[in-house]
């Protein structure tokens, strides 16, 4: 559905490299999604992939056309979400609706099924002014009009950023319907933990892809066993950790600090359990755990 | 069809929802033509009057009498030479002296006709005019009257000088100079800037990503503008007209059209402008610094072109607002037909196709 083969695009007369020879298929009826930290590229892939950008090299294709030269059959096709929130603020949301609809040559009634699940949240809002919605309702209403033309592909840039946990959720409730529609979904996100929610994701950074797979595999590929500590002092544990010549990563993960040995055995771990009490941590924890995709995404940068 | 009408309700919906566009679009306009009319129609009322009285006698004084009773003026001082003219202007308050000659009614009664002097202080163009009509108006009056019972063509002939400013630039040179002012900023300044609008909000991002056609978008936005300029201009007519008295003798058709043909200038000039810069600040800041100054100074209204360097002749000749300046006095004041100025509406005509082709060749497909 979305071929990319060796991309590469550049800001600045060619001094900033956004997006470095990048290459990856995105299937039919996937949900697919592009992880990265800010400034890693995922807007550059949008922009090219919707047309609003020209590749300095490389070249993509969506639903089979071209992104240069087919521009026009790609943005009937597509649909987009910006980044940035990006309806008319002083219209209702039902003004923003039906405008896009015109727009793509359609009407809210023809594709009601498709957007009814998520415009029902927002229907009670209906006369208020885009502007005037919360994070989470302008996320919405942003995808209900992405969604009005029924496109085949449906790209979202950073859905979720600036969105309450819970409108969160319920957004990758509402993609997974999506997909069940039939429809490919392309998302970016900064955040590692909506990562899991895809079926293949792209960790990316710096413009380069990093790892593309199953969220599965990549975590299962983790080469080495990761273990989560805890203590009454965590900021002192993270130091003495670092310290410890036993330690091969030490990283913080909310009340956690992931670790990895450099030699996984008992004797390190007792070892470190015996170096901990020395420095006065009370109540260590020390177990181990499976490896998330904010632990690959750090393995593979620092690598 | 649909989509057009859509569209153009949407830029209907912006601007009627956003009150410093309507401020701007109305307002502005009303504000301008107001301050320039006025400040330049002062209510000519007790003006201070010198009168040079070297007749002295009943025909003189009784014309005198008829200026007293009148509300415009009040006899500051009646002086016997002329001499004391200058020195009455130059001590100022004095806008305009009346000189009688020696003989004025020796004058009228054996050959018919006498002649009176009036010199009014033209620095201030509008009031020298006015003051000047108000006395000759006051004379013909008086000339009627004496005529009215006799069969001798009596004839008093004021003869006016201009002190100062004898080129005499007024209000009539200053409604057509607004009204090009007006419409070039409102449009240029409108259609730069809520097409900007699109792109720095990000709207613009999501319209190009569907399968409307760009030329569409612009088309659709300058349709709403262009009405509404429509409707300012009436505006703009009706207060000179009735307010200013500015008088109206040609074709209100022609009016429109000549002026439908600026309006479309200005909205493809604002399009050129939305298409080189990002933000609206830039927009508004490139439509004002751009337009208000060469408006201002090359149209004519304000300095004569003719007097200015060749240099700056020669640009003149790209202001749109010079060749509309020129049509508009042709239809208010001078009352002409298309015949007139067809040469004119050509040029306007050019501009405005080659503004359109430009920027229709810079408008952008993509983001960069």
């Amino acid at each position: 559905m979305v071929t990319i083969s060796n991309i590469t695009k550049t800001y600045n007369k060619r001094t900033t490299l956004a997006v470095d020879d990048i290459s990856f298929t995105v299937n039919e009826g996937e949900l697919f999604g592009l992880i990265g930290p800010d400034g890693a590229g995922k807007t550059s892939i949008f922009r090219m992939l919707t047309t609003l950008l020209l590749p300095d090299k490389g070249t993509a294709f969506v639903n089979g056309f071209d992104i240069v030269k087919d521009y026009r059959s790609i943005r009937n096709c597509v649909g987009y979400m910006p980044g940035k929130f990006s309806l008319y603020q002083d219209l209702t949301v039902e003004e923003n609706l039906n405008f896009f609809a015109t727009v793509f040559d359609t009407t809210i009634k023809e594709n009601y099924d498709l957007v009814k699940d998520i415009y029902i949240q927002i229907e009670p809002f209906k006369t208020r002014r885009a502007g005037k919605l919360s994070g989470g309702m302008k996320q919405k209403l942003a995808l209900c009009c992405a969604l009005i033309h029924k496109p085949t592909v449906l790209f979202l840039d950073e859905p979720t950023t600036g969105v309450d946990a819970v409108s969160r959720k319920e957004f990758w409730e509402m993609l997974k319907r999506l997909k069940q529609q039939g429809i490919t979904i392309l998302v970016s996100t900064p955040y590692m933990d909506e990562a899991m929610l895809c079926e293949r994701i792209a960790l990316i950074q710096t413009g380069k892809i990093l790892s593309i797979n199953t969220p599965e595999i990549i975590t299962r590929q983790y080469p080495e066993n990761i273990y989560a500590v805890k203590s009454n002092s965590m900021s002192k544990l993270l130091y003495n950790l670092r310290e410890s010549e036993l330690i091969d990563s030490c990283n913080t993960f909310g009340e956690f600090h992931h670790i990895t040995f450099k030699n996984d055995n008992e004797f390190s771990q007792s070892t470190l359990l015996e170096f901990l009490r020395l420095n006065n941590h009370q109540s260590i924890v020390l177990k181990p755990i499976q490896p998330t995709i904010e632990d690959c995404f750090i393995r593979l940068m620092n690598k | 069809m649909n989509q057009f009408f859509t569209f153009v309700r949407k830029e209907f919906y912006h601007v009627f929802r956003d009150g410093k566009t309507m401020l701007m679009l109305f307002g502005m306009p009303i504000a301008q033509i107001l301050l320039f009319g006025f400040a330049l129609t002062n209510e000519v009322k007790n003006t201070k009057i010198v009168i040079c009285d070297y007749a002295n006698d009943i025909s003189s004084q009784q014309i005198i009498n008829k200026i007293e009773i009148s509300n415009n003026f009040e006899i500051q001082k009646i002086i016997l030479s002329h001499k004391q003219i200058e020195d009455a202007f130059k001590e100022g308050n004095i806008k305009i002296v009346i000189v009688f000659p020696a003989n004025f009614i020796n004058d009228l009664l054996q050959f018919n006709t006498a002649q009176i002097q009036i010199i009014a202080d033209a620095s201030d163009p509008n009031t020298a005019t006015t003051l000047t009509n108000y006395v000759s108006s006051i004379i013909a009056i008086y000339q009627q009257g004496l005529i009215k019972n006799t069969t001798i063509p009596y004839q008093i002939i004021p003869e006016i000088r201009m002190m100062y400013n004898p080129e005499l630039k007024g209000v009539t040179n200053f409604v057509p100079g607004v009204m090009a002012l007006v419409l070039m900023l409102v449009c240029v300044l409108m259609t730069s800037v809520s097409i900007v609008r699109e792109k720095e909000r990000g709207t613009m991002e999501v319209l190009l990503v569907s399968p409307f056609n760009p030329f569409l978008v612009i088309i659709s936005k300058a349709v709403p503008y262009f009405l509404l300029s429509l409707v300012n201009l009436s505006v703009i007519l009706l207060l000179s007209v009735l307010l200013l008295e500015m008088p109206l003798n040609g074709s209100i058709l022609l009016l429109y059209v000549e002026s439908s043909i600026l309006i479309l200038t200005a909205l493809s000039l604002g399009l050129l402008i939305s298409n080189v810069t990002d933000s609206q600040q830039s927009a508004m800041l490139i439509s004002l610094m751009g337009m208000l100054l060469p408006t201002m100074i090359f149209t004519g209204f304000m300095f004569p072109i003719e007097n200015m360097p060749l240099p700056l002749q020669i640009i003149s000749n790209v202001v749109p607002s010079r060749w509309y300046y020129i049509i508009v006095k042709s239809i208010m004041i001078k009352g002409l037909g298309f015949g007139a100025i067809w040469k004119e509406t050509l040029i306007l005509s050019g501009m405005t196709v080659f503004l359109l082709v430009v920027s229709f060749k810079k408008f952008k497909i993509r983001l960069e």
